[in-house]
């Protein structure tokens, strides 16, 4: 461990290599924490099938490539697909859960998490799958620096799938409809809002939001039928660092955890990558609550 | 005639708004203290203050000489001052019995005292309140089945469980049957004169505060307005102004 | 359960927990299992039904227990009973420790920051046990071998986990019936009122959760042994079988109750075996059916639901106010 800490010191190289990779995953870890802050906000929700969703538009681009078809058709296949998917699970479990206590939304949400994951097992077995985009590599300062193609690809599909739903939240009624409703549901519905096809298409929109990282995971990186908890996860500590509806925020903290998680992954040794990402949030959610309780408990 | 409890210059702020600015009273042992002041002048915010509910941008709160300014409100509590909350605040899915045999302080709130049944002295006592609050015949249903008036009452059991040296009550009459108000009344007279509890009471009922308190500390935009016995505040022009003016 | 019944049916159960290993002893290896589901189940109770505190991470306390003891077998280099006990105590001990030391930390959470705390915990746990090379990393460990045949093992093992979870049975009756069972309610109902009346709220929920590391401990220490491997993530910290089970089987029976939890994991054990033996290959799947089925249509359990058709019938799971 040390040994890696003294060798990012003689490799400055290294260090950018890290920084580098880690910007680029933390734009598709900043678009899976941009759906679940929707849901969140509006549906009052804490999405836990979020990452399996990544992995299912993972194996739907993965499944286009055995058909023969480029990979790159997986990011609208899986962002449609998945819209469905998403809408059929809001109508037959989430729109049951949603107005209950947050733990059975919670628990509902994980039972469906591993219901997936079981599904997705036994459809496309239990191997790492990745999808070639057939781009290739660029070198960089003599060949210290390297550069997937893809990464950077995925990156950019990254900011564009951001800015498609964002335009599409501020421009279209729906997306008005679904701004409303998260401001104040009550109201919302006086004003003649049907909320409950609102929720159903916020959760399909963030399933679809899902399908389309899931497809650029699958060609820059890969998937797994049990790799999904840990986007859910980093979805999850990117939303509670930013706070709900701060996008600015989501960006930052999505390309921040990229970087982290890579660094660590280097120190502690790739085995520990996941335990490193399951530490920060306990710690995360630690910090957090000490700083409420002071505020709680003490003068300023 | 001492002072038991000591507000001095009490300010609280929640972001923009100033909920209570320099606010100083006193409260002596024994007696009936009253609150009164148009909606959303302050009251509950001072309560949640003196009891450690959340700190206090400024100022000092003493109980009984003791700085509790930066206590916590379990603490505070064990000091035996307790509040009840205007929205009442019990353990819906326990009994009435049990929502009094966990709220007896005598009976110790430390682990190992706390890991043996409810003894017959707590039962006792528990049920002798309940009858004195009127819930007797009720003292087996969920609290979560009371009726909101029943819940208040019981609140008010469960704070003289405690064996309290004050009570802070916020509003205990709101949601009462008024033809019950004077039973409350002289209930909560009772619990002055028989187990010496000093009252605290925040209260919109005119009638009631000006029947049960011996001095009325009124609050108008989070400042203390006027301080007084109940004739002299009933026709002090900024009184009336202030409650005119909320209108 | 109404006070006078409650005896007969305890010993009803124990009954039926001495004889089932020679009534069906083809299957004493489930009987084992079912009663170490029963024991996750109450343990699970304690927090999440009688406190409020959902738990995601109890497995957490089950894996380190199982992973000790192995350890300590492994290394100690006593016989197999004595190792065993030796295993279980440190690893029910390091268990709460860790209860008592993360406890501090994560119980001042509220609700779903509790749950989703705990779930990082669990799989933290089982992620670093995965790639650290003294507990086997990702291969695991193999414990030592009971020293008999396997009818006999699980003749064994089925008495051991029955015993504890009588055990553990009595002791929740017991403790539910004192003023501490009712702080974790009050706590459970209201937290800050309970705060608001003085109580240590925090020390509370810190002993709960102690109480169901130490068993859960305890409980993970023999199943290596039982199973006869340790394996990271498919058994010791198994999120996505054990963990969430023990929530299920607490629901599924009624949380917050004395039997419900009980109840629930015969219920459950029972209809996993079957689907085990029916679905070939899809009963991984069917499992998750079952359980965002259970959440979503029958949350209330069926004591809960119970309580609610015959509610004249004044259930109280044994608190002494009651009818002292
Ligand atoms: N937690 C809080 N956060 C933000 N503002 C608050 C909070 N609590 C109280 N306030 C504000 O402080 C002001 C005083 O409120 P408070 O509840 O103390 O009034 P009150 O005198 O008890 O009124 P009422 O008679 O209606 O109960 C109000 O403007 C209220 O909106
Ligand atoms: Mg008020």
């Amino acid at each position: 461990m040390a040994a890696n800490v003294a060798l990012l010191g003689d490799a400055p190289f290294l260090i950018l290599q890290l920084l580098l990779d880690g910007l680029m995953i933390g734009a598709i870890f900043a678009v899976a924490a941009y759906g679940m802050a929707l849901v969140w906000g509006v549906m009052n929700v804490i999405n836990v099938v979020q990452g399996e969703l990544v992995m299912l538009g993972g194996f739907i681009a993965y499944q286009l490539t055995l058909w023969g078809l480029s990979p790159l058709w997986g990011v609208p296949v899986a962002a449609i697909v998945l819209y469905f998917v998403g809408a059929g699970l809001h109508h037959v479990v989430i729109r049951r859960v949603a107005d209950r206590d947050m733990f059975i939304s919670l628990l509902a949400t994980f039972g469906l998490s591993i219901l997936l994951q079981q599904l997705m097992n036994q459809i496309w077995g239990g191997d790492v799958k990745t999808a070639q985009s057939g781009l290739g590599t660029w070198f960089l300062l003599d060949y210290t620096v390297t550069v997937s193609q893809m990464k950077v690809a995925a990156f950019g599909g990254a900011i564009a799938i951001g800015a498609v739903l964002i335009i599409f939240l501020k421009r279209s009624r729906l997306g008005q409809a679904i701004r409303a409703t998260a401001q104040n549901p009550r109201a919302a519905r006086i004003l003649g809002i049907d909320t409950n096809r609102v929720f159903a298409a916020t959760y399909g929109i963030n399933a679809a939001l899902c399908g389309a990282a899931g497809a650029l995971v699958v060609m820059a990186y890969s998937v797994h039928p049990y790799i999904g908890l840990p986007y859910t996860v980093r979805s999850f500590m990117i939303v509670i660092v930013a706070g709900l509806g701060n996008l600015p925020g989501v960006i930052v903290a999505g390309l921040g955890l990229g970087a982290a998680e890579n660094f660590a992954g280097f120190i502690l040794g790739v085995q520990y990558q996941v335990a490193f990402v399951f530490c920060l949030l306990v710690v995360i959610l630690v910090i957090r609550s000490t700083l409420l309780q002071r505020r709680r408990q003490f003068l300023k | 005639m001492s002072a038991q409890l000591t507000i001095e210059g009490a300010t609280k702020r929640f972001g923009g708004i100033t909920a209570n600015e320099d606010i100083s009273l006193e409260v002596p042992e024994g007696r009936i203290v009253g609150l009164i002041g148009p909606n959303g002048s302050g009251k509950s915010t001072l309560f949640n203050s003196v009891v450690g509910y959340h700190p206090v941008d400024g100022g000092s709160i003493r109980f009984e000489g003791r700085e509790i300014t930066r206590l916590r409100t379990a603490e505070i509590a064990r000091l035996g001052l307790i509040r009840t909350f205007q929205q009442t605040h019990v353990f819906v899915q326990m009994t009435g019995l049990q929502n009094m045999a966990i709220s007896d302080a005598e009976a110790g709130h430390g682990l190992f005292q706390l890991m043996r049944p409810v003894s017959a002295e707590t039962r006792e006592r528990a049920e002798a309140l309940l009858a004195f609050c009127g819930l007797y015949g009720k003292r087996h249903l969920m609290a979560g089945e009371l009726s909101f008036g029943q819940r208040k009452l019981l609140e008010l059991a469960m704070a003289l469980m405690v064996r309290p040296r004050m009570l802070l009550l916020d509003e205990p009459t709101a949601g009462i049957n008024p033809t019950l108000i004077n039973g409350v009344i002289e209930r909560l007279q009772r619990a002055n004169r028989e187990f010496g509890v000093t009252l605290f009471v925040i209260e919109h009922n005119m009638r009631v505060i000006m029947s049960l308190a011996e001095h009325i500390h009124c609050l108008a935009h989070g400042r203390l307005l006027a301080s007084g016995p109940p004739e002299a505040l009933r026709n002090d022009r900024r009184v009336i102004d202030a409650y005119l003016g909320a209108r | 359960m109404s006070g006078h019944r409650q005896p007969l049916l305890m010993l009803a159960v124990a009954a039926v927990g001495v004889a089932l290993p020679f009534v069906i002893p083809d299957y004493r290896a489930q009987i084992a299992m079912l009663w170490a589901l029963v024991i996750m189940a109450q343990t699970w109770d304690i927090t999440g039904g009688q406190t409020g505190y959902n738990s995601f991470g109890n497995i957490l306390f089950f894996g380190v227990g199982m992973y000790a003891s192995v350890v300590v077998q492994r290394d100690v280099g006593l016989d197999f009973f004595p190792g065993l006990v030796l295993g279980m105590v440190v690893g029910a001990g390091i268990a709460a420790a860790l209860a008592v030391l993360l406890g501090s930390m994560i119980l001042r959470m509220r609700g779903h920051y509790f749950a989703i705390a705990t779930l990082g915990l669990g799989i933290a746990a089982g992620e670093i046990a995965g790639g650290w090379d003294y507990l086997g990393a990702g291969s695991g460990l193999s414990p030592p071998l009971f020293p008999a045949p396997p009818g006999t093992a699980n003749l064994f093992f089925a008495y051991l986990y029955f015993g504890v979870a009588a055990l553990v049975f009595v002791a929740l009756a017991a403790l539910y019936r004192t003023r501490f069972g009712l702080a974790l309610n009050a706590i459970r109902d209201n937290e800050d009122k309970a705060e608001a009346m003085g109580l240590h709220t925090g020390v509370y929920k810190v002993t709960a959760w102690t109480m169901a590391a130490f068993v859960l401990g305890l409980v993970g220490g023999a199943m290596g042994n039982m199973l006869g491997f340790v394996d990271p993530r498919d058994t010791a910290f198994a999120g996505a079988t054990f963990g969430v089970w023990m929530v299920l089987m607490a629901i599924l029976g009624g949380k917050g109750t004395l039997w419900g939890p009980v109840l629930g994991a015969v219920i459950f054990h029972i209809t996993q075996e079957l689907l085990w033996t029916h679905l070939l290959g899809w009963q991984r799947v069917a499992l998750g059916v079952i359980i965002v089925g259970i959440v979503v249509f029958f949350p209330q359990g069926i004591l809960g639901w119970a309580r609610t058709r015959w509610p004249a019938r004044h259930e109280h799971q044994g608190h002494g106010s009651e009818r002292a």
